[in-house]
């Protein structure tokens, strides 16, 4: 693939801490505008390589380049482009929502900060909470202010760690949603989870970390074929008890934002 | 330095300004504890202090703003490690604004606060009987000392806040800073302590910070005692924060 059209180029990343070597040569592509998705078991080095992206820890070695831009050279060019929601929900409990918002928009130069604000409170579906402390919001709000917060200043790459790591079931599809789309309107989105399903269900390239260095990447599609093909088998499908909770919360859903 | 600098600042201070008027309980447990000491030794003890002064109010009031101080700056500490340990930290690094405006969002918001309790102090120690005759020059002499005491202090505790494992000991290290102005002349005078202890009370910053504000108060000649304290407050700063942003630096990229 063409340069220009990669929004993340990882090669040979390298980082250790102490005598521990977490990342042993790291090497993955992300096309612009894709949802790519980082597997690994917890401690595999995720969080790792998404600080080393977002100009937050420095690399040991390797070269890595987010839109174009070297992350040691010319971070603050890196900065300009990139938005990161970390693994915790990073969002200031003592302000109200909107007040984060402003505070965000602010600080990315943003014209008419609280015009932006109050579009993403309706986005979100925080509008009724936007006077509220976020010390009283739910999670699955937390994390959506969070992401709301990252969208702020039109980013052309969001790292999302972990995005959906303590949600419930309607939280997590929220999430989802918001992902994707984000990816249809062009933005690249690097997602890291341990959730299989997750991945399996938004990401457009997937890769597996595993002891330092990623062992295997592609579609869903190519993962598919890494295993023997399927075999047809009847089998009397259950419901997932996902499915059952979603049936008989999911109606009122509405009323609980 | 970034050309953001400035406005970044004032959206950090912003912020941070208003985690202390939303918690006024940081402000009343800063100076309620200063004012019981100053109640303490004025009403019980002050009976039987010889500090050959009959204003024993005026006498203490120095050494009791720097306590006020000293316990204030543990709450820049508490912040800045929350700021740590929420994430809010990481997510402003890796936002295009000037970096240094995270730090000093907090120090500016601690110069103020700290200028919030030292005012409520002095106004109850007005109606405790504390009279002062100095004019706008002595005064604005002790709001520089006290502004220079405070950002020393407040480096001390970004240091503490950074290295900081936990929130007792983010807010832990400032208990001696509260302690020493007791084994200094803000009570009683040092002639009055055993040598060894003496010596240290002589010498160490507090003695001639405190002398050199009861000095401007009583409008005294300061001498050269102006001088010891002044290097005290630079030398402090300028250690507190060279350590503050090596632990900074080892924070982040």
């Amino acid at each position: 693939m063409e340069a220009q059209n990669l929004a993340i180029q990882v090669h040979g990343l390298q980082k250790s801490f102490g005598k521990l070597r977490v990342l042993k040569g790291v090497d993955f592509d992300v096309a612009r505008g894709s949802i790519f998705a980082l597997l690994g078991s917890n401690g595999a080095g995720k969080t790792t390589i998404v600080r080393i992206l977002s100009t937050l820890l420095r690399p040991d070695d390797g070269t890595t380049r987010v839109d174009g831009f070297d992350v040691l050279s010319q971070p603050a060019r890196v900065r300009e482009s990139i938005s990161l929601t970390g693994q915790f929900a990073a969002v200031d409990e003592i302000l109200t929502g909107r007040e984060n918002l402003i505070m965000i928009a602010q600080l990315r130069h943003v014209k008419s900060a609280g015009k932006v604000a109050d579009e993403l409170l309706d986005r979100f579906g925080l509008a009724d909470a936007a006077g509220r402390r976020v010390s009283a919001y739910s999670g699955g709000m937390r994390r959506r202010l969070d992401i709301a917060m990252s969208l702020i200043g039109n980013p052309r790459v969001i790292f999302l760690d972990e995005p959906t790591n303590g949600l419930d079931p309607e939280g997590r599809i929220e999430v989802w949603q918001v992902i994707q789309n984000l990816a249809d309107s062009g933005t690249t989105v690097f997602l890291t989870t341990q959730y299989l399903d997750e991945a399996e269900k938004l990401a457009d390239r997937i890769a597996i970390l595993h002891e330092g260095t990623i062992v295997v990447s592609g579609t869903l599609e190519e993962l598919r074929k890494l295993l023997p093909p399927a075999k047809v088998e009847y089998v009397e499908r259950q419901p997932t008890l996902e499915e059952i909770f979603l049936a008989i919360v999911g109606s009122d859903k509405k009323e609980q934002r | 330095m970034n050309a953001h600098f400035f406005s970044d600042t004032s959206v950090m201070t912003g912020r941070s300004l208003r985690h202390v008027t939303r918690s006024m309980d940081t402000i009343i447990t800063v100076t309620i504890m200063p004012i019981a000491f100053m109640l303490l030794f004025v009403f019980v003890l002050g009976g039987a202090i010889q500090a050959g002064t009959d204003n024993y109010v005026g006498y203490l009031l120095p050494g009791i703003l720097l306590i006020a101080i000293a316990s204030g700056i543990s709450y820049t500490a508490f912040r800045l490690f929350n700021d740590l340990q929420s994430g809010i930290f990481e997510r402003f690094h890796s936002m295009p604004i000037a970096r240094s405006s995270v730090l000093w969002g907090h120090v500016l918001t601690s110069l103020v606060s700290n200028a919030i309790s030292v005012v409520v102090i002095v106004l109850v120690a007005l109606l405790m009987g504390f009279r002062s005759s100095a004019g706008v020059l002595p005064w604005l002499a002790v709001a520089g000392i006290l502004v220079l005491f405070t950002l020393a202090l407040t480096w001390i505790a970004v240091l503490a806040g950074l290295s900081a494992k936990s929130t007792d000991g983010a807010v832990g290290f400032s208990y001696p800073l509260i302690f020493l102005p007791f084994v200094s002349s803000a009570f009683v005078p040092t002639a009055s302590m055993p040598g060894p202890v003496r010596a240290f009370a002589e010498n160490q910053p507090v003695t001639s910070i405190v002398n050199t504000i009861r000095a401007l108060f009583e409008q005294q000649p300061v001498g050269g005692g102006i001088w010891i304290a002044l290097a005290w407050g630079v030398g402090i700063l300028l250690i507190a924060y060279a350590l503050a942003m090596r632990a900074y630096r080892r924070k982040i990229a």
